[in-house]
């Protein structure tokens, strides 16, 4: 008990832990381990609720750090844009409103269902990354560019109302992917640990 | 700024952040649309922008600029839309307040799908609430207005 405590209290500190730099990860000589430290502490953004909320493994988004079915009860629809008279848009503007708490940011929409992540472990989210009929036909330098500079990635970064926030800052993730990408985008060994 | 509001524009002096929804009963007096929870959650609100459902009590007029918004009372001259029809037949409000939510959500689900499964019509109407539970009599008539084989609330088989 007390030691399932204390491992709760470390995985909370290390949850709460600034966002590393890659400079931080140059004390790894072998270019491929390093590659998968960077990758892993990459995923510290990639697997937070507000990053999988939108990469579900379904149709419909999930709301909250705990991963709720968004309510009502939308769907994803042809274009993952929602469904007639349920847009996506039909809500969401173009930025967070604070007074009626709806997120928001341009383009809100959600990732096509082969780019679901919800559940993946950090290998097969990293093999899955590099495989362009799973990444929306990205290369690894198009992957860097949205990683940084997309606006409704960055606003993982802005969520608005009491949302916890990705840890780190959008540019700092961006330059996580692109040392990972430089390194040789390398991928963790598979642990099954989600 | 310019807004088209049922196919006639018009000018209002606000801000651009506005929610379309003040704009269209507290500046224009069109009052059909009505004010809900105010946060998106209950379509009590939705008129259509181009066509599509919107929750104008989200949405700020500056997203209107350039565009067609149509309200309940711009959907058709005299009530006789195949949805205002089918409401009235189904006898669909009870207390009425979600009405006109309810029928723009459902008029913008058959301008792109005129004949929508049961499905379709609970995905697109999934966020539109009625506290009195009309919900039956709902998809009801919106089958009736597509010219589906329904079951009537009110008569058994159709």
């Amino acid at each position: 008990m007390i030691a399932a405590c204390l491992l709760s209290i470390a995985a909370s500190a290390a949850a709460k832990a600034p966002l590393k730099a890659p400079d931080q990860f140059q004390q790894i000589a072998n270019r491929e381990e390093r590659s998968r430290a960077l990758f892993n502490e990459a995923t510290r953004v990639l697997f937070h609720p507000r990053c999988v909320n939108c990469h579900p493994n379904g149709d419909s988004p999930l709301q909250g750090d705990e991963h709720r079915v968004h309510d009502p009860a939308v769907v994803r629809g042809a274009s993952d844009r929602g469904v007639p008279g349920m847009q996506c848009a039909a809500c969401h503007q173009d930025k967070n409103l604070e007074l009626a708490r709806v997120p928001g940011a341009p383009e809100w929409h959600l990732a096509p269902r082969q780019m679901f992540w919800m559940g993946r472990t950090a290998a097969s989210l990293c093999a899955q990354l590099k495989d362009k009929s799973r990444n929306g036909g990205k290369t690894l330098e198009q992957i860097v560019e949205h990683s940084g500079h997309d606006p409704l990635v960055g606003w993982g970064w802005n969520p608005g109302w009491q949302r916890t926030p990705a840890p780190g800052t959008q540019e700092q993730f961006g330059a996580l992917m692109a040392a990972w990408v430089r390194d040789g985008a390398a991928c963790p060994k598979e642990t099954g640990k989600k | 700024m310019k807004l088209n509001v049922n196919g006639v524009e018009r000018v209002v002096e606000v801000d651009p952040e506005m929610p379309i929804l003040w704009a269209l009963r507290d500046i224009l007096g069109l009052t059909g649309t009505k004010f809900g929870c105010g946060q998106a959650l209950c379509g009590a609100c939705t008129v259509h922008l181009d066509g599509e459902g919107i929750r104008s009590c989200v949405t700020p007029v500056r997203r209107a600029e350039g565009k067609q918004i149509t309200t309940i009372e711009g959907l058709s001259p005299d009530g006789s839309h195949p949805l205002q029809k089918a409401w009235v037949s189904q006898c669909v409000p009870q207390c009425g307040f979600c009405q006109a939510g309810q029928i723009m959500t459902a008029a913008a689900l058959l301008a792109k799908v005129p004949k929508p499964s049961a499905e379709q019509i609970d995905a697109s109407m999934s966020g539109n609430l009625c506290r009195c539970g009309t919900y039956l009599r709902i998809r009801s008539a919106i089958e009736e207005a597509a010219g589906l084989k329904g079951t009537s609330v009110l008569g058994g088989s159709k």
